[in-house]
């Protein structure tokens, strides 16, 4: 293998990897919210939402994990995605 | 219709996580990727803006000695210095990158206000035992920033400056008003209200 060609499947690895990495970042976020909320479901007043006021109806510790992980994948991950591509091609 | 402090961490929580992975996926993909969009170069320095914006309002209405009004008074103007000298720093209206050490001196004044405004010992209860906890992460995870100032380029400062982000989330979220921490409650704390 050539020198030059080895050196561009390393990059084309560390890329993909770059890409792997950053795709998993807002899921992985949610995941985490999710098993947060099976794990201490009494973190969640949704499922119990009777005499709850405003607040505890509003602020739910896991839900808002899920939320951001949920708007990060959503938002911010395709476009940084396509313009690592864009960057690391040749 | 005021929220609960346990609340208000919790919101905090929320904008540091969303700080954290803006700040972990621009040690992934590298500042110049980062930056090849220019709103998703306002992200994080206005993330933290406002999250210093939101911290007067805790200030006035949730402090209850001189001490917590100082210790959250400081946390409002660092945030609101470091969001702003990062945003000049995007825009371009600030040229120098020493303006980064702005956000190092907030991580600085933070742990020590976290450690000067809590009175009770660690295991007094665990909101007490998080802040000394996040006052102790901010002082020894303040090289980061620091690092990410002086040397920008090394991706260890840039992670490590963004997974403390993450870290702060956790510990927020694990906060509340009245909780055992180890099992440990201090007699004279309270009873915990759910």
């Amino acid at each position: 293998m050539s020198t030059e060609l080895a050196s561009e499947v390393t990059t084309t690895t560390r890329s993909l990897a770059r890409v792997y990495v950053l795709s998993g970042l807002g899921p992985a976020t949610a995941l985490a919210g999710v098993l947060w909320a099976i794990v201490q479901p009494y973190r969640l007043t949704l499922l119990h939402p009777h005499g709850q006021g405003f607040w505890w109806l509003a602020v739910e510790p896991p839900l808002l994990v899920i939320l951001v992980g949920v708007l990060f994948h959503l938002l911010v991950v395709p476009g940084l995605v396509e313009d690592l591509e864009a960057a690391e091609r040749p | 219709m005021m929220p609960p402090a346990e609340h208000v961490h919790w919101l905090f929580a929320t904008g540091f996580l969303a700080l954290g992975l803006f700040l972990l996926a621009e040690a992934i993909v590298g500042t110049e990727v980062w930056q090849k969009r220019p709103w998703r170069s306002y992200l994080w320095p206005s993330t933290m803006f406002l999250l210093g914006l939101f911290m007067w309002p805790v200030m006035v209405f949730f402090t209850s000695s001189t001490l917590h009004m100082i210790a959250h008074g400081a946390w409002a103007e660092w945030m609101m210095l470091a969001g702003a000298a990062e945003l000049g720093l995007a825009r371009g209206k600030l040229k120098s990158p020493l303006w980064r050490l702005a956000i190092f001196g907030a991580f600085v004044v933070t742990g020590i206000a976290f450690l000067a405004h809590e009175q009770n010992p660690w295991l007094f209860q665990r909101s007490a035992f998080l802040h000394h906890l996040l006052g102790w992460t901010f002082l020894v995870a303040a090289p980061f920033p620091l690092g990410r100032a002086l040397r920008p380029r090394m991706a260890v400062f840039a992670t490590g400056f963004a997974l403390t982000f993450v870290v702060v989330a956790v510990m927020l979220y694990a906060d509340r008003d009245l909780a055992p921490i180890f099992g440990r409650l201090s007699p004279v704390a309270g009873v915990p209200h759910r």
